[in-house]
C-alpha cells in the first residue's frame, strides 16, 4: 500500500489513546453462543460471549472491528471524543418525542351491530336490527371535539364495530365534522373504515372517494378457512370480502384497502395457503396476527386450542415463505416484522400502538365506544364487556379531555407501563423494540404489569425478535429483503 | 468545456486611467445610456466604435484606441466572456480575472485560502496568510451580479474562519440577490460555537445550504482524513447546531482509498444519527492539489467500490435522505445507481474524452474533471445502443 506524502500523519497518529468508558447498555442471549446488546436509543450489536465479556471488562482493543461497531453505535466512548453523548441525547429525545405529541389513533365504534357471527370476535356483537347499539349523534360530535384536543400533528380516525357500514350515517357525520374542524386545525387527518365489506354500495364508495376514506378488512385465508370462522349467515364471508376488495380497488385505487388476518387453530398448518391467498389477490403485504384473549375467543375457548408456541411455529414458517416469495421476485412484506424492523433500524421507532413504552393504550390510540364511554384500547373495551372496567377512562357526556387525560385510570396505566421500570423488562435487551400490553396482562394475570416469565406476550416478542435478529445476522440475502421492509 | 478564468496576457492598447486593479461588469451594448456606463467595460466582438463614458473597453482584435484610455486587447482564451460577467482588470500586472460568469448556472467564489483542516485529498490546498481582501472584493462584486443568478457557491479554504464576516457576507447576498441559492462549502467546525450557528441562521437567507464534509462514523477516521485531531467532534456539533437553528446542511463524502471501506458504516451512522440532514453527496475524487500529491496512495478505481457505493446509497435512500452521487461517469456506475448520479462538475473544469462522443448517455453524464487525464477508471467506455455498461457486468476484481 502506498503511503501519503511525508507532510501528512499516518492513521495511527489519530488512534484513540487510553481506555474507554461504557455507555448504558442491556444484553440478552440471542442463542447458545451470541448475545444481543442494545442501548436506550435502539441501536444494537450482536456479540459472542468472549466479545461481550471483553467489552464489559474494558479490554477491547481500539483497532478491533467490535470496538468500532460499539463506538459508532454509542455503546462506549473513549478519551478523545465526547460528541457521542450529544448524539445519544439527541436520539433519545427524538425517540421519546412521540409521547409529547399524543394521541394519533382515534377509534370510533359507530355501532355494535354486525351481520357476521365470527367465532373469534373480540367484540360482543349484537344482531343487525337493534339500533340502540349505535353511537348517538351528540356523542359522535363530542368525540370529534375530544379528538382535536390531542396535540398530535397527525390524526387517524378508524371506524370500528360491529360492522361500521351498518351505521354509515354516523360515519358520514363524523367525517364531515372532523373535516370542518380541520379547516382551522390543519392536522394530517386520515380516515379508515374497518369493515367486512358486505354492505358496500355506490353511495358509500362515492362518499369515501370524495373524502379520501380508506378501508381495512379481514381476509383469513382461502375460502374454507375464512368461512369456517367468519360466519355470514346464508352466504360466504370470503366471497363477500374478495368482491368488496375488488370493488374498493376499482373505485378508490389499489392502496385504499388493506386486509388483516387472524390466526385460528385451523390456520396453524396452513400458513402457505394463507399467504398464497393474499398473493392471489394482489396484496404485497400480510400481517400474521395471533388471537387476543378477549371477547368471544375466550368464551368459546378458541384461544386455548393453540398456545404461543404453536403460533410461533406458524409465524416462523410464514416468514420463511414470505422471504422465499421475495427471492423468487414477488415483493411481499410481513407487517409485524416490518414494525419490529422499523424499531430496530429507524431512529424514531414507530407509532404502532401495541408496542410502546409507556403503553400505547390511550396515549397512542384511544377508542370511543358506541355508548359514549371512552376506553384506552379496543381490547380494553372488550375487557369491560366482560366486567372489568380498568381501562374505561371516562365518558364523552360527563368527562372533559383534561379530566380524562389527567384521570387516575389513565395516569395509573402510564405509570405501570414504563418498560424502563418494569421488572424483567428493565434489563432486557429487547426493551427498545418492545412495548407494554397492560390489557393482556390484566386479562391473563390480573394486574397491568404481569410476571414476564408467565407472559405469552413476552414469549412471543422475544421469539419473534430472536428470529428476526438471527436472520439479519446469518443470512445476508434475507437481511437485504428484511431491510427493504423498513 | 474547459475555461481559463485568469489570464496574464492582457495587452493595454492605451494608457490606464489608474494603475490600480478595478472591478467592472462586461457590457456588449454600446447604446447603454451614458449615465449607466461608469462600472461597465464595453466588449467589442467586431470592430465597433469606441464610445464614451465606459470604464474601459475590451477588444478581441487590435485596433487604434485614438485618445481613449483603458482599451485592452484580450486573447482567444477569453472567448467565452460575455455580457453581465464581472471581471477584475489589473493594469499593472496586465491580467484579467473572470470572477463571475453571467451565463453559468453555478459560480463559485473563493473567500479565503486559510483552513483548519488539512485533508489528505484537498483539491485546493490551504495557504496560511491573511487574505481578507478576497472577501472584501466579493462584497464589491455582489452588487454587480445579475439579480436572476440561480446559484452561487462560497468556497475556501474554510469560510467559517471568516467568523462574523461570513454572516455579513450571507446577509449581503440575501439583500442584493434574494432569489439566488447560496451554497457554502464549510468543514462546519466553526459552528461548534452555537452562537455562530445562531447568528448565521438569524440572517434568514431564503435559500442557504451548508455543504459539510463528514468522513466516518468514527472520530479517529475522520480526524485522520482531515489531519486534525478533534475535528470530528467539532464538525458533528456544528452540524447539530446548524440544524437546530434551521440552517440546511448537506453532507459531503469524498471517496478514496482511505474512506471507501467505511462508506457503508458512514451511511448507517447518518441514517441513525443525522437523519435530518437535507442531502448527502457521495463524491468521486478530483485529482488536484493534495489528491495529486497523494495520487498513488488515494486512487481507487470506481469499478472496485461499487458494492460499498450501492450499499451506502441504498441505506440513505431507504432512510428517505436525498442522496446524490457526484463526479462519477455513468459508465462506471451500475445502472441501479444511475438515478443517483448528477452531472456535478463545474462547467469551467469539466470535459469529456474522445470516446465519449459515441456515448448515448453523454447528455446525462457529468463527464470528467479536467484533471482526470492523470488516472481514469478501466470502466470508461461509451454506452452504445442497448449495450449494458461495463459496470453492470464487473463488480470489481
Amino acid at each position: 500500500m502506498n503511503a501519503l506524502a511525508a507532510k501528512f500523519h499516518a492513521r495511527d497518529h489519530f488512534a484513540p489513546r487510553g481506555t474507554y468508558r461504557l455507555l448504558p447498555a442491556r444484553f440478552t442471549r440471542l442463542d447458545d453462543t451470541r448475545y444481543v446488546v442494545t442501548n436506550d436509543v435502539g441501536e444494537h450489536v450482536v456479540l459472542t460471549r468472549p466479545e461481550l465479556r471483553a467489552y464489559v471488562a474494558r479490554e477491547l482493543s481500539p483497532d478491533s472491528s467490535v470496538y468500532a461497531a460499539l463506538k459508532a453505535r454509542h455503546f462506549l466512548f473513549d478519551d478523545d471524543t465526547r460528541v457521542a453523548l450529544d448524539l445519544l441525547a439527541l436520539k433519545l429525545r427524538s425517540r421519546m418525542d412521540r409521547v409529547a405529541s399524543f394521541t394519533a389513533l382515534h377509534m370510533f365504534v359507530v355501532t355494535l351491530r354486525c351481520d357476521h357471527t365470527c367465532a373469534y370476535c373480540q367484540v360482543s356483537r349484537k344482531t343487525e336490527d337493534r339500533t340502540n347499539f349505535d353511537m348517538r349523534p351528540d356523542h359522535a360530535d363530542r368525540a370529534v371535539e375530544f379528538m382535536f384536543r390531542s396535540p398530535s400533528p397527525a390524526l387517524k380516525v378508524e371506524f370500528q364495530g360491529g360492522e361500521p357500514l351498518l351505521a354509515f350515517d354516523r360515519i358520514r357525520q363524523i367525517v364531515l365534522a372532523a373535516e370542518a374542524m380541520n379547516r382551522t386545525h390543519a392536522r394530517d387527518l386520515q380516515f379508515v373504515i374497518a369493515s367486512n365489506l358486505t354492505h358496500l354500495d355506490d353511495e358509500i364508495l362515492a362518499f369515501c372517494k370524495q373524502h379520501n376514506v380508506a378501508f381495512s378488512t379481514s381476509l383469513d385465508g382461502p375460502q374454507d378457512l375464512h368461512d369456517a370462522r367468519r360466519a355470514l349467515p346464508g352466504a360466504s364471508s370470503h366471497r363477500a370480502a374478495i368482491a368488496g376488495i375488488t370493488r374498493v380497488r376499482e373505485a378508490l385505487g389499489p392502496d385504499a384497502v388493506a386486509a388483516l388476518m387472524t390466526t385460528t387453530p385451523d390456520s396453524l398448518g396452513r400458513v402457505v395457503d394463507i399467504i398464497d391467498e393474499y398473493v392471489r389477490h394482489g396484496f404485497n403485504s400480510i400481517f400474521l396476527r395471533s388471537l387476543s384473549p378477549y371477547g368471544f375467543a375466550v368464551k368459546t375457548s378458541l384461544l386455548r386450542r393453540y398456545d404461543v408456541d404453536d403460533w410461533l411455529r406458524f409465524y416462523a414458517a410464514g416468514l420463511d415463505y414470505i422471504l422465499e416469495l421475495n427471492r423468487r421476485g414477488y415483493p411481499m412484506r410481513e407487517e409485524y416484522a416490518g414494525i419490529l424492523l422499523h424499531k430496530i433500524f429507524a431512529p424514531g421507532g414507530t407509532g404502532y400502538v401495541d408496542l410502546q413504552s409507556p403503553a400505547g393504550a390511550g396515549i397512542a390510540g384511544i377508542i370511543y365506544n358506541y355508548d359514549g364511554a371512552i376506553y384506552a384500547s379496543d381490547e380494553g373495551r372488550m375487557l369491560a364487556e366482560m366486567g372489568d372496567t380498568t381501562f374505561r377512562l371516562g365518558h364523552l357526556e360527563t368527562d372533559s379531555f383534561d379530566a380524562v387525560m389527567t384521570g387516575d385510570a389513565f395516569v395509573d396505566m402510564l405509570d405501570h407501563t414504563m418498560l424502563e421500570a418494569v421488572p424483567m423488562c428493565s434489563d432486557c435487551a429487547f426493551l427498545p423494540y418492545c412495548g407494554a400490553d397492560p390489557v393482556f396482562h390484566r386479562a391473563t394475570q390480573g394486574d397491568l404489569v404481569g410476571h414476564k416469565v408467565h407472559s405469552a406476550f413476552c414469549r412471543k416478542q422475544m421469539a419473534v425478535l430472536r428470529l428476526l435478529l438471527t436472520r439479519l445476522e446469518d443470512d445476508p440475502e434475507a437481511a437485504e429483503i428484511l431491510r427493504s421492509w423498513i | 468545456m474547459l475555461l481559463k478564468l485568469h489570464g496574464r496576457h492582457l495587452r493595454a492598447l492605451s494608457a490606464a486611467t489608474s494603475r490600480d486593479p478595478f472591478l467592472a461588469r462586461v457590457c456588449k451594448n454600446p447604446d447603454l445610456p451614458a449615465a449607466a456606463r461608469s462600472r461597465e467595460l464595453l466588449l467589442h466582438d467586431g470592430a465597433g466604435p469606441l464610445v464614451d463614458a465606459f470604464r474601459g473597453h475590451l477588444v478581441r482584435t487590435p485596433c487604434d484606441p485614438g485618445d481613449r484610455a483603458d482599451v485592452y486587447l484580450i486573447g482567444p482564451e477569453f472567448d467565452y466572456v460575455g455580457a453581465g460577467d464581472v471581471v477584475r482588470v489589473d493594469p499593472a500586472r496586465g491580467s484579467l480575472s473572470v470572477l463571475y460568469r453571467r451565463a453559468s448556472a453555478y459560480n463559485s467564489m473563493l473567500v479565503t485560502e486559510r483552513c483548519d483542516n488539512y485533508c489528505v485529498m484537498c483539491s485546493q490546498p490551504p495557504k496560511d496568510r491573511d487574505d481578507a481582501w478576497l472577501v472584501d472584493e466579493l462584497f464589491a462584486v455582489i452588487p454587480l451580479m445579475a439579480r436572476d443568478t440561480p446559484e452561487i457557491g462560497i468556497t475556501g479554504g474554510e469560510p467559517g474562519l471568516l467568523g462574523p464576516r461570513l454572516v455579513e457576507l450571507v446577509d449581503r447576498f440575501r439583500l442584493f440577490l434574494p432569489h439566488t441559492a447560496l451554497h457554502v462549502l464549510s468543514n462546519g467546525r466553526a459552528f461548534a460555537d452555537e452562537a455562530f450557528a445562531r447568528d448565521l441562521a438569524a440572517v434568514r437567507h431564503p435559500d442557504l445550504m451548508l455543504g459539510i464534509p463528514l468522513y466516518s462514523d468514527l472520530p479517529e477516521h475522520h480526524d485522520y482524513v482531515v489531519q486534525a485531531r478533534g475535528a470530528y467532534d467539532q464538525t458533528v456539533r456544528g452540524i447539530l447546531h446548524l440544524k437546530r437553528h434551521c440552517v440546511r446542511v448537506e453532507l459531503r463524502y469524498v471517496i478514496h482509498r482511505d474512506t471507501i471501506a467505511g462508506l457503508p458504516a458512514f451511511a448507517r451512522f447518518v441514517a441513525r444519527n443525522l437523519l435530518f440532514v437535507d442531502h448527502v453527496a457521495l463524491m468521486g475524487l478530483e485529482l488536484m492539489g493534495f489528491a495529486r500529491a497523494n495520487l498513488d496512495a488515494l486512487w481507487v478505481d470506481p469499478l472496485d467500490y461499487q458494492a460499498e457505493l450501492a450499499s451506502a446509497a441504498a441505506t440513505l435512500d431507504r432512510a428517505r435522505i436525498p442522496v446524490s452521487i457526484y463526479n462519477h461517469q455513468l459508465c462506471v456506475l451500475p445502472p441501479a445507481l444511475h438515478r443517483f448520479a448528477r452531472a456535478s462538475i463545474s462547467d469551467w473544469k469539466n470535459r469529456y474524452f474522445e470516446d465519449c462522443e459515441d456515448c448515448r448517455v453523454k447528455h446525462a453524464c457529468g463527464g470528467f474533471f479536467a484533471s482526470s487525464e492523470l488516472r481514469r477508471s478501466r470502466g470508461i467506455a461509451p454506452l452504445r445502443g442497448d449495450s449494458a455498461p461495463l459496470a453492470s457486468t464487473t463488480g470489481g476484481p
